[in-house]
């Protein structure tokens, strides 16, 4: 089974995040990059599916050069080799220019089953998965708290509102996990040493046949147009519980009107 | 006037609130037109969003609709965008809504803009990122507008329309049938509102310490009149359901009051709770993270404090 694994490269949101004031794109130079979280949790899943099923798992990273450093804890992780989708052109893309861009990288490598995590800390627009599934014209198994694969039939729980629905389709596939799916393991260092040996292809915007027309800020079909620093929260009244703790804390809740 | 097409939100025939809102921010940008996807389509349903100013309601309510992930409600609204040649497209930016939008947009060749907390003129959309630490302005440049829109972002008001009903039949390709909801799961909802809908929401964490104790988080709640939520430690540890799950992966709330028990305040449980109005934290470390955003903080236990609170807020009714 051929997984790709679409991996992407966050900045920390242990770190102050910013906005380019330039392009009001992401400031990538302003963070430390790491793993965008839920990509943990999909590279775990392919990795299982890979232990019970056979295959290779592909990591398939769209970002700058430093995003090397995600390819390469996905790697340490365990996957096999790496596509680093990285050009000039795709700087600024949205969803819909970064989807493309994705959807073409994925035809040319080919793919059973691509796996994506649900949401990125930072762009949150957890859109991804179905925008790949539209173009690939693959079934969206999305949101997916467990995935069971027999032979070419694939289920997963998605999760609802109201609890799961179950939902079943053929391969290839597009899946997109939540965080409840699996535990996702720590590289160990015999891990981090073998990642260095393995391929890392780098592709440009040519060698994936991506339309320039429909990626890169320029060709964006959406733009921040101003961004401000929110005003800090007023700093709040910290009390301590001397036994009426519970009385206070419904002093102030009348005092707003709430009670 | 331009039509604005508006997504409906419903569970068994039942219409969430989050649409009147999207109704509501719709009337200022055109005619609201609500498309209705899936079985369950009622008078009562047609009524009430007429009174929310539908002009016109479309309906399509064949099983099909319902039976696979996403696709054939992104198909209905593309249908609807090239016969009614709508000024935008709303849609309630839940999990779902979101995925719907986003393949609508690549249908209609149109930008999409998820989690907008408001929209102003000319659809100019309102977010607020990086956890509420930035508001950011944005439009879509290319094709129509498609937003997606965080619940409880504005009060719903009543301000009828014309409410003319129109039936449409989606034609669905074979890639809009490939993924099949062979069985739908629904877990416990018990009376209280709707997490995301509630103006109130009382939450616990780890420090609850089992899902007995739970029993002191739905106390408080119901005494308020609020929804309960839960942090990732609390639905991992399988002390409350999933879908309470307040967070990054869980839900995201932005109600009135959101009162956080036993809940260290980690980013990830901000970003789903950080644009509160009002943030009341009770936590016996005062190192808490969670004390940086409260209005109003208590350090101390929360065994103790909650069913006072509790017992405080039923004398005062
Ligand atoms: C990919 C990913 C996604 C995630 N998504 C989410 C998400 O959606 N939502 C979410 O919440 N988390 C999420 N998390 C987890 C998050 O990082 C934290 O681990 C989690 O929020 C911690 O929950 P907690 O505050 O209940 O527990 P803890 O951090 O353990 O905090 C418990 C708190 O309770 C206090 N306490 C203990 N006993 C008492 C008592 N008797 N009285 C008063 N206070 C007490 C302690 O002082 C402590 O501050 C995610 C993590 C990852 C990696
Ligand atoms: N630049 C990228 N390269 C590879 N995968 C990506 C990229 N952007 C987003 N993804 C995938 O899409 C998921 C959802 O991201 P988002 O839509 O930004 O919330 C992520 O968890 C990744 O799996």
């Amino acid at each position: 089974m051929n997984i790709v694994v679409c991996v992407k490269q966050v900045p920390d949101t242990a770190t102050e995040r910013k906005l380019s004031s330039k392009d009001n794109t992401l400031d990538r130079d302003a963070a430390d990059g790491v793993i965008n979280e839920l990509c943990e949790y999909a590279v775990e899943e392919a990795l299982k599916i890979k232990e019970a099923h056979g295959g290779e798992v592909t990591v398939l990273t769209m970002g700058p050069a430093k995003a090397t450093d995600t390819i390469r804890k996905a790697l340490a992780m365990g996957a096999d080799k790496a596509v680093h989708l990285v050009d000039d052109a795709l700087h600024g893309s949205d969803a819909l220019g970064t989807s493309h861009a994705l959807a073409q990288t994925l035809k040319k490598i080919g793919f059973d089953l691509v796996i994506l995590g649900s949401e990125s800390t930072d762009a949150r627009t957890g859109v991804l998965a179905a925008m790949l599934a539209e173009r690939l014209g693959t079934p969206q198994l999305t949101l997916a708290r467990k995935v069971d694969i027999d032979g070419s039939a694939i289920s997963i729980e998605r999760v609802t509102d109201y609890g799961y629905d179950k939902v079943t389709a053929t391969l290839p596939a597009v899946v997109s996990v939540v965080e409840k799916i699996n535990e996702p393991r720590y590289p160990s260092f015999k891990g981090i040493m073998a990642a260095k040996k393995k391929p890392v292809q780098t592709f440009g915007v040519a060698d994936a046949e991506i339309d320039t027309a429909q990626v890169g800020l320029a060709s964006s079909w959406s733009e921040v147009t101003e961004f401000a620093v929110a005003p800090p929260r007023a700093a709040g009244t910290i009390v301590k519980d001397e036994g009426d703790g519970g009385a206070k804390a419904a002093e102030f809740l009348a005092s707003k009107k709430f009670i | 006037m331009a039509e604005v097409l508006v997504l409906v939100e419903h569970v068994d025939g039942e219409i969430k609130k989050v649409t009147l809102e999207l109704l509501t921010l719709a009337r200022r940008l055109g005619s609201p037109s609500a498309a209705w996807a899936g079985p369950g389509f009622t008078p009562a349903a047609a009524a009430k969003l007429t009174e929310y100013g539908a002009d016109k309601i479309y309906v399509a309510d064949a099983e099909e609709i319902t039976d696979y992930v996403v696709a054939p409600k992104a198909g209905f609204l593309a249908q609807l965008v090239a016969s009614a040649a709508p000024a935008g497209v709303l849609v309630a930016a839940t999990a779902e809504g979101k995925e719907v939008a986003g393949r609508l947009a690549i249908k209609t060749d149109s930008g999409v803009i998820t989690d907008a907390v408001g929209i102003a003129d000319g659809f100019a959309a309102e977010q607020s990122i990086f956890g509420g630490g930035v508001n950011v302005r944005s439009r879509v440049s290319r094709g129509i507008p498609i937003i997606t829109v965080r619940p409880n972002s504005t009060t719903p008001e009543p301000s009828p329309g014309a409410g003319a009903e129109e039936r449409v039949t989606v034609a669905l390709s074979d890639a809009d049938k490939a993924a099949k909801v062979v069985e739908r799961v629904k877990q416990e909802k018990g009376a209280r509102p709707e997490l995301t809908e509630a103006a109130i929401v009382v939450s616990g964490g780890r420090g609850v310490g089992s899902a007995e104790n739970f029993s002191v988080i739905e106390k408080l709640a119901d005494a308020l009149g609020a929804a309960v939520g839960a942090s990732r430690a609390a639905t991992d540890a399988g002390w409350y359901p999933h879908q309470f799950q307040v967070g990054q992966t869980g839900k995201t709330v932005a109600p009135q009051l959101y009162i956080a028990a036993g809940i260290s305040g980690a980013i990830q449980h901000r970003a789903g709770m950080q644009t509160a109005k009002t943030i009341v934290a009770i936590n016996k470390d005062p190192e808490a993270p969670i004390f940086e955003l409260a209005d109003f903080g208590i350090v101390g236990d929360l065994h103790q404090i909650v069913p006072q609170l509790t017992e405080e807020v039923e004398k005062r009714k």
